[in-house]
C-alpha cells in the first residue's frame, strides 16, 4: 500500500469518485487551476474539465446555494469552503434549506452534497483561519459532520460523504494534512459515516476524541500505558453527528472512567453531548466524573499565542491520570 | 490617460396592455383565442383561491398565508409559458403560478394549515416547494441551471421568483452574479409589489430601477408593467426562449402591488394609504385582462359570471377535499430527517410515541 499524507488521501478519494460518477462536481474559490489552496484538489482540472472542476466567483453562500441546486437537480457537488472561518456565510442555506428540503417535501426533495472545510489551528495562520466550529453544524437536525483523523480514514470517508443521501459537512483537520504519512489503499475503501472507531481496546479508561486532537491523544495513551501501567480504549469519533452513542456507552460501560479532548472551546461543545449521553444511558456505571479537556471559553486567540490553548498531552495526561485516581 | 467614457447603459419599460385597456398594437403578441382563455381563468382562479384562503384564515380553518392578490399577471403568465421539463423555483408569493404547474388548492391549504404534505409533489413536475427565507431560493435555480447546462438538456429553462425586498439581500446579488458567469439558463423575475411588509420601494433601494440591478452582472434586464398579462407574457417568452436556446440568463423586474396584506399577519393600514391602494387598484390585471378579451370579442358579461361560478364550486370542492383529509400521523417528522434510518432519530421516535399514547394524564 502506497503511503500518503491527508492532502493525497482526500484527493485520491475524490479522483476515484470522480471517475466512477460523473454527477460528481467540485466547486469553490481557486480549486481549480490553483488545486485548492492546501492542493487537495490537485490534478482534478486537468483530469475532469472546467465543467466539473469549477472556478467560482468568491461568495460562500453563492458557492453553498448554487451547489443545493445542483444537488436538487441530480448532481452530487462537492463544494469547499477554503476555511471553515469563512464558512458561516453558508449557515442561513445549511439551515433554511440543505437540512430541510428532505424534511420540507416528506422525501420528494434531497439535497445531496459536500462541503469539504479545512478547521482547526496549529498552523500559524492570521484570525479566522484557526477555528473549531464542529458544534455550530453539528446542532442542526438533518446535516451531517464527519471529521476525519488520518489520511486512511479521510479517504474512506470523503468516499462516504460523495455517496451519502444527505448534506454532509466535512471537516479537516488542517494541522493533520501533511503532520504524517500512512498506508492508504489503492482500492476502493468505504468507512460507515455515523460509527466511531475503537482505535485501541482497554479496560481501564475511555479517552475520547476526533480530528487533530487525536494525535495528542494516542502520545498521551500511549504514554499511559508505559507509565501507569493502565489500559486505555481509545475512540475515534469521526463523526460528530449523528452520534455513535453505542460505541461511546458500551466502552464506558467497561471501563466505567472517561476523558473526553476536544479542540474546540469547553461551552456547549460535543463533548458536553458525550457526557450527556453517558448520563443518559450508563450513569450508574460511572467510577468518576467524565473529565473534558478542551480549549477554553475565549475568542481564539491569534496564532502568536494559541498552543497554550489548545488541549496539549501534559494536559491530556493529568486528566487521564486524575480519572483513573478519583 | 485621459478620463474617459468606458461605458454606457440603458433599461427598457414595456407595457402593452395599458390600465384602461387600450393596447399598443405594435407590440401586441398573437395568442390565439384559446391560451389567452385559459391565462385568464388561472388568473381569476389564483385570484378567488386568495380571497378563500383570507377568509379561511380569520375564521382560524389555516394559519397565516401570504396573498398574492394583484399579482396575478406578473406569475400566472410566466407560469403558462413554461413546459414540463422547465423548472420553478418560486418564493411564496407565486400562488397562481403554482396552480398552472399543477399545484393543488388543497394542497396550498394544507401547506398553510401547517403541514409538510402540502409540499409533496413528484419531482416530475420540477416545482420546488415555498421558499420563505427570502432570496435563498435564487440560488438553488442557479445551481440548478448549472445542472441543466452541465447535462445538455435541451429547452429548459429555470424559472425563479423574488420580491423588491429580496433584492436587497446577499443571495440575490450572488445569484445574479453566478448566473453571468456561468450563463446559466434562468429567468430572474422580480415582483417588485412596492412593499416588503411595512417597507416601501423606495427605501428598499435608491436605485431608480430594479431592473438596473441587472447590467451590473452582464444580464439582460428588463422592467414590465406587471400588471400586464400581454406585456408579461411577451417579457417571459423573450426570457424562456433566451434560456431555453442557450442564451443565458435573464432579468424581469414586473412591477406590480400587493393589494392585500403581506401575510394575513399584518396590518397595511399602519404603514401605507388607503389612497395609494385605491389608486393601484385602477391597475389591476384581472378587469384590464377582461376588457382586452371583451375588446376582441371573446368575453361578456353572461361567459365572466358563469366562470366566476364554476371557479367558485371549484373552489368548494378544494376546500372539501382539505377538510375531508383523513389526520395526518403525528410522527412524520421522524421519517425524513436523513435518508437512512438512524439509531438516534428510530430511539427519540419510540418516546415521543410514548408521550403521544401518555397524553395529558399529569398536566
Amino acid at each position: 500500500m502506497p503511503k500518503m499524507n491527508m492532502v493525497q488521501a482526500i484527493n485520491l478519494g475524490l479522483f476515484q469518485e470522480m471517475s466512477k460518477d460523473d454527477s460528481v462536481v467540485v466547486l469553490g474559490e481557486d480549486v481549480g487551476v490553483d488545486e485548492g489552496v492546501f492542493r487537495v484538489t490537485a490534478g482534478l482540472l486537468e483530469k475532469y474539465g472546467e465543467d466539473r472542476v469549477i472556478d467560482t466567483p468568491l461568495a460562500e453562500s453563492g458557492i453553498f446555494g448554487t451547489s443545493i441546486g445542483m444537488a436538487l437537480a441530480g448532481l452530487k457537488p462537492v463544494c469547499e469552503m477554503q476555511f471553515s472561518g469563512f464558512s458561516y456565510l453558508i449557515t442561513h442555506q445549511l439551515e433554511g434549506h440543505a437540512s430541510r428540503f428532505r424534511s420540507r417535501s416528506q422525501g420528494d426533495w434531497t439535497v445531496p452534497l459536500v462541503v469539504r472545510m479545512p478547521y482547526g489551528g496549529g498552523v500559524r495562520a492570521m484570525e479566522h483561519h484557526s477555528e473549531s466550529r464542529e458544534a455550530l453544524y453539528a446542532t442542526i437536525p438533518g446535516v451531517k459532520v464527519v471529521i476525519p483523523s488520518t489520511p486512511r480514514n479521510a479517504r474512506a470517508l470523503i468516499v462516504a460523504a460523495v455517496r451519502d443521501p444527505d448534506p454532509v459537512i466535512f471537516m479537516e483537520p488542517k494541522r493533520s494534512y501533511r503532520a504524517f504519512r500512512e498506508e492508504v489503499p489503492e482500492e476502493e475503501e468505504v468507512m460507515e459515516i455515523g460509527k466511531a472507531q475503537v482505535v485501541h481496546e482497554g479496560d481501564d479508561i475511555t479517552v475520547i476524541s476526533w480530528g487533530a486532537m487525536m494525535r495528542p491523544t494516542i502520545q498521551t495513551v500511549d504514554k499511559i500505558g508505559e507509565k501507569l501501567g493502565k489500559k486505555v480504549e481509545l475512540i475515534d469519533l469521526l463523526t460528530v453527528s449523528p452520534m455513535d452513542s453505542i460505541t461511546i456507552t458500551e466502552s464506558v460501560k467497561k471501563t466505567g472512567r472517561c476523558v473526553i479532548v476536544q479542540e474546540a472551546p469547553k461551552n456547549m461543545g460535543v463533548a458536553s453531548e458525550i457526557i450527556a449521553r453517558i448520563n443518559d444511558k450508563v450513569l450508574m456505571y460511572l467510577e468518576a466524573p467524565v473529565k473534558r479537556v478542551t480549549n477554553y471559553d475565549v475568542v481564539t486567540p491569534y496564532f502568536g499565542r494559541e498552543t497554550n490553548y489548545f488541549p496539549t498531552p501534559d494536559r491530556i495526561y493529568r486528566a487521564i491520570e486524575e480519572t483513573l485516581n478519583f | 490617460m485621459p478620463k474617459k467614457e468606458i461605458g454606457k447603459f440603458s433599461v427598457s419599460y414595456m407595457q402593452i396592455l395599458d390600465e384602461t385597456g387600450k393596447v399598443d398594437t405594435k407590440l401586441e403578441p398573437k395568442i390565439n383565442n384559446k391560451d389567452l382563455l385559459a391565462m385568464y381563468r388561472w388568473m381569476v382562479l389564483s385570484r378567488e383561491a386568495d380571497q378563500r384562503m383570507i377568509n379561511m384564515q380569520r375564521q382560524g380553518r389555516i394559519g397565516t398565508m401570504g396573498p398574492s392578490t394583484g399579482q396575478e399577471a406578473a406569475h400566472v403568465i410566466p407560469a403558462y409559458l413554461m413546459n414540463e421539463k422547465d423548472w420553478f423555483v418560486g418564493a411564496f408569493r407565486e400562488a397562481g403560478a403554482r396552480l398552472v404547474r399543477g399545484e393543488t388548492i388543497a394542497q396550498a391549504l394544507l401547506f398553510y394549515n401547517g403541514f409538510e404534505e402540502g409540499n409533496k409533489k413528484p419531482k416530475e413536475y420540477r416545482t420546488l416547494p415555498v421558499s420563505i427565507i427570502v432570496g435563498a431560493q435564487t440560488l438553488h435555480a442557479v445551481g440548478i441551471g448549472y445542472a441543466v447546462k452541465y447535462r445538455g438538456e435541451k429547452d429548459t429553462a429555470v424559472v425563479t421568483f423574488m420580491g423588491d425586498g429580496a433584492t436587497s439581500e446577499g443571495d440575490f446579488h450572488e445569484a445574479l452574479n453566478f448566473a453571468g458567469v456561468w450563463q446559466a439558463p434562468v429567468v430572474f423575475i422580480c415582483q417588485n409589489n412596492q412593499w416588503a411588509i411595512s417597507l416601501p420601494r423606495h427605501k428598499q433601494t435608491k436605485a431608480e430601477t430594479i431592473a438596473q440591478k441587472a447590467i451590473a452582472y452582464g444580464i439582460p434586464g428588463i422592467q414590465v408593467d406587471g400588471n400586464d398579462p400581454l406585456a408579461m407574457y411577451v417579457a417571459s417568452k423573450e426570457a424562456l426562449d433566451r434560456a431555453r436556446s442557450g442564451g443565458g440568463p435573464t432579468f424581469i423586474e414586473a412591477v406590480t402591488y400587493r393589494l392585500m396584506m403581506h401575510t394575513t399577519a399584518d396590518d397595511p393600514k399602519k404603514y401605507r394609504t388607503e389612497e395609494e391602494v385605491d389608486e393601484w387598484k385602477q391597475k389591476d390585471p384581472l378587469p384590464r385582462f377582461q376588457k382586452y378579451l371583451e375588446g376582441k370579442g371573446i368575453w361578456d358579461a353572461k361567459k365572466e359570471e358563469a366562470l366566476v361560478n364554476e371557479i367558485k364550486s371549484e373552489v368548494d370542492a378544494a376546500v372539501k377535499e382539505f377538510e375531508d383529509l383523513k389526520e395526518l400521523p403525528a410522527e412524520a417528522c421522524f421519517d425524513h430527517v436523513f435518508g437512512t434510518k438512524h439509531v438516534d432519530i428510530e430511539e427519540q421516535r419510540m418516546e415521543f410515541l410514548d408521550d403521544q399514547k401518555r397524553g395529558t394524564d399529569n398536566a
